[in-house]
């Protein structure tokens, strides 16, 4: 009889738990490696040489103090949504709807500036405003998470679908309010009177809105580290089962998280509307729905984190849009960017939580 | 009276990219893998075709009409397939999160598309004012030269290029692998539960690679096909929207069943156009909830096909699940 066995070159088993330090060293290495690659790649582009290039991305970023707060303002509307989404995935929920809950809340506030503005106190309008975006925000995550607690339908694919038909709604009311008849869009709302607007604060125009996402950052914290709430997504997420078994509600869970991850998306959309861009376009989410899925997943689900990870995609968003100014080339240059960081830390999420054991290693231990 | 015998080609014409986009996704969905990178894809498989022809016919002096098609379908099939195999690295080897993983290869596949869709000419150092590849297009589009004779019949049933019918056969021989082969069998045992797949000795790695990678390539041409016939080869950037999240939304809507997609891309594809031959006067807004009717029928297929719970309706079980032997 032949009794010698197949060894596997390597095989591959799951490492106990890594040190923090050494599972953000792995990250990190990751990350280095990406921002050469994306150096090699704008080098092969334009032809810069890759010092250059860096250069252009800084400055692209941080080049002027109005680039700067452009770039805290993206960062802060990225990292709201990004807190959003969260919650939801702890519970291993799909929500890659944030792009449809951020436009109905951002609907939802257009309409009360342009419907309200001007008739009540500037204050009273804000409220509503908020009321209303919140309230829309938290219907268009709620109606899956309805169908998901109760007959478990897909939420991946039902909330992926309830982002084209915000899309069309909002298109639908850019048509009935364009100002001015057939132009086919609003313009900026309320622009003498300014009703609606979110006020300036600190003679910033954008510090509000990186104020609410500090305060929605630390608060998604402890919401999730130290409440019963946070305890109990937790659990869901981990497994449905141990849930029911010790008691917890699975489907009111499901429908409560949801409901306050699409409300926060609709407080996103508000920010965007009455804080920056004062108009409602259907491209005005700029598809942070989808990247806010990955900065949360890059981040660990760890609301601090995220500020890093988001920060980290805007700053090469804001610096490739930069090279590809300078060069006559097309904005889309930060896509590829982002694809090839997130590709290589995604990919080193393997060699976080596995080990790869060469054959002579296994060899030793007989 | 409503002009079928307009509508219907044109319906049809919008079909194809999500017939071809769904048979590819349905296949890889088999195999377990919620590829959601099937835009990217899309876009990545249209611009490797543009790619491919642009330098033909700036270096071609004669255009050979075999050549003017295949060197763009083989740069797309090529280029699609890459980003397939990123994909199976990705999940599959890296054991990375499926969704997470779509989405970035959704981000970088649009990007890609748009970047050289609207920087090859510069690039390329060439002289042209934009991309319009009338020439190769017009091999793509040639249909059966007696079609034009045929009346209403032709065009309906005649006046399509080869790619068109191409996805028709392509979703028919899938349907047939899926249910009456033994490599189809494996696949849906591989999709429904890997670690039984596993124990009856299937390859499930093999397997999953194989549909994700096939599959990619099938969607890629469904970008091939939009940028080569329907929009008679000119890249605009961002033209083909949201073309491939509608192919996702026609895998549920034909509940996994390929041959049900050659019908219902048509249907999609109708209700995609339906806003420009429904009569609505001066009430331009009405036209934007037109458009949402795609995505209302999906959301109704998905809520029913939960609901009445039949075991044949329902995604495959181990859909969007990653595999590792070692844990189970």
């Amino acid at each position: 009889m032949n009794n010698k066995t197949h060894t596997p070159l390597f095989h591959i088993s799951k490492r106990g738990a890594l040190p923090w330090y050494a599972a953000w060293a792995i990250r990190g290495g990751a990350l280095i490696l990406a921002l050469l690659l994306c150096a090699l790649v704008t080098t092969l582009v334009t032809g810069q040489n890759p010092i250059d290039v860096y250069i252009t991305i800084f400055k692209g970023s941080f080049g002027s103090s109005r680039r700067a707060w452009v770039l805290f303002q993206n960062i802060a509307i990225l990292l709201c949504v990004s807190l959003a989404v969260t919650p939801a995935f702890k519970m291993r929920f799909w929500n890659i709807g944030g792009e449809g809950q951020m436009l109905a809340g951002g609907l939802a506030t257009a309409a009360c500036m342009i419907l309200l503005g001007g008739k009540l106190p500037g204050w009273l309008l804000i409220v509503i405003m908020v009321a209303a975006s919140i309230l829309a925000g938290a219907v268009w995550g709620g109606i899956p998470a309805v169908f998901k607690a109760r007959w478990n339908t897909n939420e991946t694919l039902f909330t992926l679908m309830m982002n084209y038909i915000a899309t069309q709604l909002v298109a639908f009311f850019i048509i009935v309010w364009e100002v001015p008849k057939g132009a086919g869009q609003i313009g900026i709302i309320n622009q003498s009177s300014e009703a609606g607007w979110l006020p300036v604060i600190g003679g910033q125009k954008y510090l509000l809105n990186i104020t609410v996402a500090a305060v929605v950052c630390v608060a998604m914290h402890i919401y999730l580290s130290y409440t019963k709430h946070g305890y109990e997504i937790s659990v869901v997420g981990e497994s449905e089962n141990t849930a029911r078994y010790v008691g917890i509600k699975v489907e009111r869970v499901i429908v409560r998280t949801m409901l306050l991850s699409g409300a926060v998306c609709g407080i996103a959309g508000m920010l965007l509307v009455a804080g920056t861009e004062h108009t409602l376009t259907t491209t005005i989410t700029s598809g942070r729905g989808f990247t806010a899925v990955m900065v949360s997943w890059l981040a660990k689900f760890n609301p601090f984190m995220m500020i890093f990870t988001s920060f980290l995609i805007v700053f090469m968003e804001r610096g490739a849009g930069q090279i590809a100014t300078d060069y006559g080339l097309s904005q889309s240059f930060a896509d590829i960017l982002t694809g090839i960081i997130l590709f290589c830390i995604i990919g080193s999420e393997f060699f976080i939580t596995y080990q790869i054991n060469f054959r002579h290693g296994a060899a030793k231990e007989d | 009276m409503f002009d079928f015998v307009s509508f219907i080609p044109r319906a049809i014409v919008q079909g194809i990219p999500l017939l071809l986009g769904s048979t590819g996704e349905t296949l890889t969905e088999k195999s377990g893998n919620l590829n959601l990178g099937i835009p990217g894809i899309m876009y990545v498989g249209a611009i490797s075709g543009v790619i491919g022809a642009f330098f033909y016919e700036q270096s071609a002096v004669e255009m050979n009409g075999f050549l003017a098609v295949s060197i763009p379908l083989l740069c797309s099939l090529l280029g699609s397939g890459l980003m397939g195999l990123l994909y199976c690295f990705l999940t599959v080897t890296l054991r990375a999160n499926q969704n997470v993983t779509g989405l970035a290869l959704t981000t970088f596949g649009v990007g890609f598309g748009n970047f050289f869709g609207g920087s090859l000419i510069k690039l390329a150092g060439s002289e042209v004012p934009a991309i319009v590849l009338s020439a190769t297009s017009s091999y793509f589009c040639a249909s059966l030269p007696f079609a034009g004779k045929l009346g209403w019949f032709g065009s309906i049933f005649l006046s399509y290029g080869f790619l068109a019918y191409l996805a028709v056969v392509i979703s028919l021989a899938a349907a047939y692998f899926l249910r009456h082969t033994r490599a189809g069998l494996h696949l849906r045992a591989v999709g429904e539960s890997p670690a039984t797949a596993d124990a009856a000795g299937i390859n499930v790695v093999r397997y999953k690679y194989g549909a994700t990678v096939i599959g990619s390539m099938i969607a890629g041409l469904g970008g091939l096909y939009y940028i080569m016939d329907y929009t008679s080869g000119i890249w605009s950037s961002d033209a083909f929207g949201d073309r491939g999240w509608l192919a996702i939304a026609l895998v549920i809507f034909t509940i996994w069943r390929p041959d049900v997609g050659v019908a219902a891309s048509f249907l999609f594809g109708g209700l995609y156009i339906l806003h420009m031959y429904i009569p609505s006067g001066m009430n331009l807004a009405i036209k934007e909830i037109y458009k949402m009717l795609p995505y209302v029928v999906t959301i109704a297929v998905l809520i029913i096909s939960s609901m009445r719970n039949k075991r044949e309706n329902q995604p495959p079980a181990g859909l969007g699940l990653p595999y590792f032997r070692e844990e189970r």
